[in-house]
């Protein structure tokens, strides 16, 4: 497998995801959303701020989910669909080559987009620090542009290498409402997990007990990419869950790459 | 017919639509009076419900409840309709509280709102002393919500005892500062004075963390200057009283004992004070915004 072919597909990617009209509309949205978030602290008490950081990092999070999905959903099955995949395949591309540059591109894509996010999504938390009083900075749980904020932002970008990953998983093998509703519906019950393992199920008998225990492990742990109500309380991230998160997302998605590779590489596209 | 006619009658009948549409909507807001306190529904009650529905996203609905309560006080505050009631303040801040258990404004506002004598506020001290209590449950480093539970005995329930025990509480929590110790020594000693009183929201004043407790600290005490104010005011009509062998019924009729400083006396809002014609009793006005005054044993009813 060539590193370079996968660079070069990862880059025709993002300047598909850039070109695209919808991309552009979500990142719109985003911006528009933090602007919002200005508007909508004059509605409460004293408390703008983090609505704010709140608003900010869920819109990121949100933007980021959609974009993952519906543009991961068609990284392939567009190319099977629109059957370029013939004239790719045609050319000195591996389908593990096209898979994994997909991939790659897709990421770039949101990093690209979370990073612009990010930027202003500081500037407006340092906007809104310079119109406060000191004795209203002095009663905020964290100042506003808040460093720690990027450790929120980055396990947004960790938890979206995972969805991204689901979604190509998905478009190997069906259509893109399919993996679309599967995507999501994984990422909802990612959620859940957590209640799996306390047995919120209802105190079940011992098979379901077990059930519900390897469901646990199985799905795909999304709430341990939420730190976000916690960095906005100011509260710190121990850098050992920073790094389990970053490992557990490697090696899931790794996974899932790994199926996905395999499934593509088995299609016959005659 | 010309294209202008058949362009401009669609446009002219989609302009009168429109400005109807508006008109029937502006109309409505009188012919669809809400009762006091409604608007908006509460469908789901269970923090926990929406807390699993919200995802990761449960920070963020807790900033929409939380918007939603404090505009839910605001309109029923402002509604000057009889009968009004504040009975889905506590669910929202409950669910705001369950969907962000870290969401410190919510527990110390959100008390202030209940804790409030009604009409002002809910005048639920109870349910504020829980929702302050489930605060601590949820922060346990958070001094602060046991001496606003303190404050709510002392001020709303009139109970020294416990405001002092909240207060000694709050003292023995790590981090806590040391003013809370001989804060619940006045309390227990001055307990019901407007000193003691005084002291307290005096230390609120200085030392309250948000610019609203600082203001509302600001208010009560005022409201306690305008109780020293109508003492005075009703120990000088007692003593026109006992020279004249009548109540003063006007404060026309004082005028010319006042000397130049005819017409009503006013409070630090500039709200004349109310002068009750039957009992010669001064008290505040309905209009002052330092009505209603907090309960107090130095203080006498009077007419609104």
């Amino acid at each position: 497998m060539s590193v370079r072919t996968v660079g070069r597909v990862a880059a025709a990617v993002f300047r598909e995801s850039v070109r695209d009209r919808v991309l552009y509309n979500v990142v719109g949205f985003a911006v528009l959303l933090i602007g919002a978030a200005l508007l909508l602290g004059q509605l409460t008490a004293g408390q703008e701020l983090k609505i704010v950081k709140d608003l900010g990092l869920a819109a990121m999070s949100l933007s980021g989910l959609f974009i993952s999905v519906f543009i991961g959903i068609g990284l392939v099955s567009k190319e099977v669909d629109r059957r370029t995949v013939h004239a790719l395949l045609a050319k000195p591309v591996r389908r593990s080559e096209l898979v994994l540059g997909k991939y790659a591109g897709l990421l770039l894509t949101l990093l690209v987009n979370l990073t612009v996010m990010a930027a202003v999504f500081y500037a407006v938390l340092a906007l809104l620090a310079w119109g406060e009083t000191i004795e209203a900075r002095h009663a905020w749980e964290a100042p506003a542009a808040d460093p720690r904020l990027l450790v929120a932002v980055f396990l947004i970008f960790v938890e979206l290498t995972l969805v991204t990953a689901l979604a190509l998983f998905f478009s190997t093998f069906t259509s893109p409402l399919l993996a679309a509703a599967f995507t999501l519906a994984l990422f909802a019950a990612g959620h859940f997990s957590a209640d799996l393992q306390r047995g919120y199920v209802g105190r079940p008998s011992p098979v379901a007990a077990a059930i519900a225990s390897g469901l646990y492990h199985v799905l795909p742990d999304f709430a341990l990419f939420d730190v976000k109500a916690a960095v906005v309380h100011g509260a710190p991230v121990a850098a050992r869950h920073v790094t389990i998160a970053v490992g557990y997302a490697a090696l899931y998605a790794g996974g899932l790459l790994l199926c996905a590779v395999l499934i593509f590489s088995r299609r016959d596209f005659r | 017919m010309t294209a202008f006619p058949i362009a401009g009658r669609p446009a002219f009948g989609a302009a009168v639509c429109l400005a109807a549409a508006i008109a029937l909507h502006v109309q409505s807001r009188v012919w669809l009076l809400e009762a006091p306190g409604a608007g908006g529904e509460l469908y789901i009650r269970s923090g926990e419900a929406l807390k699993r529905v919200a995802l990761s996203y449960d920070a963020v609905l807790a900033d929409v409840y939380w918007i939603r309560a404090v505009q839910y006080f605001g309109r029923t505050r402002l509604d000057t309709r009889p009968g009004k009631s504040y009975d889905r303040l506590y669910p929202l801040l409950d669910i705001t509280t369950t969907l962000d258990p870290q969401f410190n404004i919510a527990y110390r506002f959100g008390a202030v709102f209940l804790a409030e004598a009604h009409p002002n506020g809910a005048g639920q001290p109870a349910a504020a002393i829980a929702l302050l209590k489930k605060g601590f449950a949820a922060n346990p480093t958070r001094w602060q919500y046991l001496q606003d539970i303190g404050f709510v005995y002392y001020w709303w329930l009139r109970d020294y005892q416990s405001a002092a025990s909240w207060f000694q509480r709050a003292r023995a929590v790590p981090g806590a500062p040391e003013w809370l110790a001989p804060l619940a020594a006045v309390t227990l000693t001055k307990g019901g004075d407007r000193a003691g009183a005084r002291a307290l929201w005096k230390q609120m004043l200085e030392t309250g963390e948000h610019d609203y407790l600082r203001r509302i600290a600001g208010h009560r005490l005022v409201q306690l200057r305008v109780l020293d104010d109508l003492d005075a005011l009703n120990a000088w009509l007692a003593r026109v009283r006992a020279e004249t062998g009548r109540p003063v019924t006007s404060w026309a009729a004082l005028a010319p004992r006042a000397g130049a400083a005819s017409g009503p006396p006013l409070d630090p809002a500039g709200v004349p004070y109310v002068l009750d014609p039957v009992t010669g009793q001064a008290s505040v006005s309905n209009r002052s915004p330092y009505y209603p005054l907090p309960l107090d044993t130095q203080a006498r009813p009077g007419p609104r």
